[in-house]
């Protein structure tokens, strides 16, 4: 991986890694180690997707990357300048998030309105008044919903709605790249499927480039082009969606797809199913080594010993498992 | 299957009486339940899944109220049960287990303090035999170091650990019948793999009945042999597990499952949602309550509400749609249309 600026990488993360330090005692001080150095690109125009249990990490790296959190220590482009250490400001516009409780993300004292409106003021990207109000009806009705909703207030909608109002929000700077942190976990079934549609059809009208972060491998795949797995801060594999439901390499990768309850009672009922033993481990205190060993179904010495490296083992798949080695 | 129902559900209301109006959470549903079976209710949030199974436990809580309907337990109305009999039967022969582990066990008793006062409530048996029973049935869920486990306080547990907690309490003294309300809604999918394997391999063992109360549909093609499908407080369908997934008939049932992604998926498909919005309980729409999201939406949709209509031998469906093939109501023919 290098950054040359030619080719169609939007974003390249170098070994990113995120520490939040805390108190576990008196004076004692440790770091809970949520991104431990990850490297991965993200190409334009792609949905690259994030899997992963809570507490590994997804939702940290996804903020990181937009830098809602300084990363502890790597780098980050973005289109081939580096934004570890630069005033953000002019990049908030060319990268957006949506986020997981639509209700949590939405100011309740503000109206629909001047929420979708807010960042056009901030950007300074409406020359009237009439062109305020224009612009906002026009991303109410690019969401699905009505123009009078612009006065009224978060409350009064549904979650899928909400939800809707969210996405509006992040589309409002035109940005080229938008971090889906979990945006359809809090909704029911009947309405995720509206939402992962709307999604899909913004990206192709407005060429927009999602890092999609969910815990539901399903939707994951149905959506991205690539997939990432993440386990207890690594990513443990990356490969393009469809390889990776057919071929995952690594063992984590594999219990999970496994994991995943089937639709189906038949090919339920026929399936061998790897079941995990025991727990995730506590980022504050990682395993050492590969920090899947501990419960690897198919753990060897080394894997205590040394940490695997992230490579790529067939052409677009990447895999960190001593396994590979063999 | 067998004759012998251990519990049966008749015309069941449950309203809640809010200061702007009488929500009718479940309105009208009717099932019954073997030995030996596992029925799940599926649903979105607010179809009334949960209320209905709160009713059936005598949990419900004001100002929710049941306003009709009878719940048969081998026989005996448990809505007429007196405080004393409600106490005597729940835990006893009904026993519940919830969504949210953590909110449910108490936070400043151990583990084990909790599980010997389920025994000691409900059988006449010493501290030590309580004990006993406790470390067993600690160790029936999978719970490794019991004996340290048992004297430890919830927040020291993980949270599948908890729920395994909690599976051991609902089955400390062994009921006929286990309401799983959503038990692995909160956990990750290797974890929820886990409770599952652990709650298939139970009931089997102990044979107990079990109502499955859940909105994925993935887990309940896992665990359930029969399903009712419910929506906006009634079941629109109903069946073995695989008539609603193989032949489902209630336009809401095909909707819910094509809309999912399929897993043997090769190339992109799109998904195909159910358009609207879910149903306002408080203003429910006349007729029909899924009619103005349904494709096949008809006139008669919109004004009356479909009966539950046996479309194959043990598999039913509350759609207009039916109605003509049932040969119900042979004179609505000409209305249907």
């Amino acid at each position: 991986m290098s950054d040359n600026p030619n080719n169609n990488n939007l974003i390249e993360i170098i070994n990113l890694k995120k520490y939040f330090p805390i108190k576990t005692g008196f004076i004692k001080k440790s770091n809970v180690q949520a991104v431990e150095d990850v490297s991965f690109t993200i190409r334009k125009g792609e949905t690259l997707g994030l899997v992963g249990e809570s507490g590994c990490g997804k939702t940290t790296l996804g903020r990181t990357i937009i830098r809602l959190h300084q990363p502890t220590s790597g780098q980050i482009f973005y289109g081939g300048t580096d934004i570890t250490h630069v005033n953000m400001m002019p990049y908030r516009r060319k990268m957006q998030i949506i986020f997981q409780d639509p209700s949590a993300s939405l100011n309740p004292r503000m109206t629909v309105g001047e929420i979708v409106g807010e960042a056009l003021e901030i950007h300074k990207l409406c020359n009237s008044k009439k062109d305020y109000t224009d612009r906002i009806h026009s991303l109410l009705s690019q969401v699905g919903l009505n123009t009078e909703h612009a006065n009224r207030f978060p409350h009064e909608f549904s979650g899928g709605q909400q939800q809707r109002i969210g996405i509006a929000r992040a589309i409002s700077v035109e940005p080229e790249f938008i971090v889906c942190d979990e945006p359809i976990s809090a909704l029911d079934v009947s309405i995720q499927s509206q939402i992962v549609n709307m999604l899909e059809e913004m990206q192709s009208t407005l060429g927009l480039t999602y890092l999609f972060i969910a815990h539901d491998i399903s939707v994951v795949r149905h959506i991205s082009n690539r997939i990432g797995v993440m386990y207890l801060g690594n990513m443990v594999e990356l490969a393009e969606s469809f390889e990776l439901s057919r071929h995952a390499l690594h063992p984590y990768t594999q219990t999970l797809l496994s994991a995943v309850p089937v639709p189906d009672p038949k090919l339920s009922r026929n399936r061998k199913r790897i079941v995990l033993e025991g727990d995730i481990p506590s980022p504050l205190n990682p395993p050492t080594g590969c920090r899947f060993h501990t419960r690897c179904p198919y753990a060897m010495p080394i894997c205590s010993e040394l940490i695997p490296e992230f490579k790529e083992v067939e052409k677009d798949h990447f895999v960190a498992c001593h396994l590979m080695d063999k | 299957m067998n004759d012998k129902k251990l519990l049966e559900v008749k015309d069941l209301h449950v309203s809640f009486f809010t200061p702007v109006g009488e929500v009718k959470a479940v309105g009208g549903i009717s099932y019954d339940l073997g030995y030996n079976e596992v029925m799940g209710i599926v649903g979105e949030s607010g179809s009334g899944k949960s209320v209905e199974a709160y009713s059936i436990i005598g949990l419900l809580q004001s100002p929710g109220k049941v306003t009709g309907g009878e719940v048969l337990f081998e026989g005996r109305n448990v809505l007429e049960f007196s405080n004393k009999e409600m106490q005597a039967f729940r835990g006893n022969e009904i026993s519940m287990i919830f969504q949210n582990p953590m909110t449910c066990l108490n936070p400043v008793y151990t583990v084990g303090d909790q599980l010997i006062e389920a025994v000691c409530c409900h059988e006449s048996i010493g501290k030590d035999e309580a004990k006993r029973r406790a470390l067993e049935m600690l160790t029936m869920v999978g719970i490794n170091n019991v004996e340290q486990r048992f004297n430890q306080y919830p927040h020291e547990l993980s949270g599948g650990m908890r729920q395994r907690v909690m599976i051991a309490m609902g089955l400390i003294c062994h009921p006929k019948l286990l309401i799983a309300d959503e038990p692995t809604t909160a956990l990750d999918v290797t974890i929820q793999a886990q409770i599952l394997e652990l709650m298939k391999d139970l009931q089997q063992k102990t044979q107990m009945s079990i109502v499955f109360i859940t909105h994925n549909l993935g887990v309940v093609a896992e665990i359930c042999d029969r399903v009712s499908v419910m929506y906006a407080g009634r079941i629109v369908e109903q069946g073995k597990v695989d008539d609603i997934f193989y032949n489902p008939h209630h336009p809401y049932t095909m909707g819910l499952l094509r809309s999912m992604p399929n897993i043997e998926e090769t190339r992109h498909e799109k998904l195909i949602p159910i358009d609207g919005t879910p149903v306002d309980m408080l203003n429910p729409p006349a007729g029909c309550p899924f009619g103005p999201r349904c494709e096949f939406c008809m006139n008669i949709c919109l004004r009356e509400n479909p009966p539950l209509i046996q479309v194959s031998e043990g598999h039913r469906a509350s759609c207009w749609l039916y109605v003509e093939q049932a040969q119900i109501a042979c004179e609505r023919g000409e209305e249907i249309e």
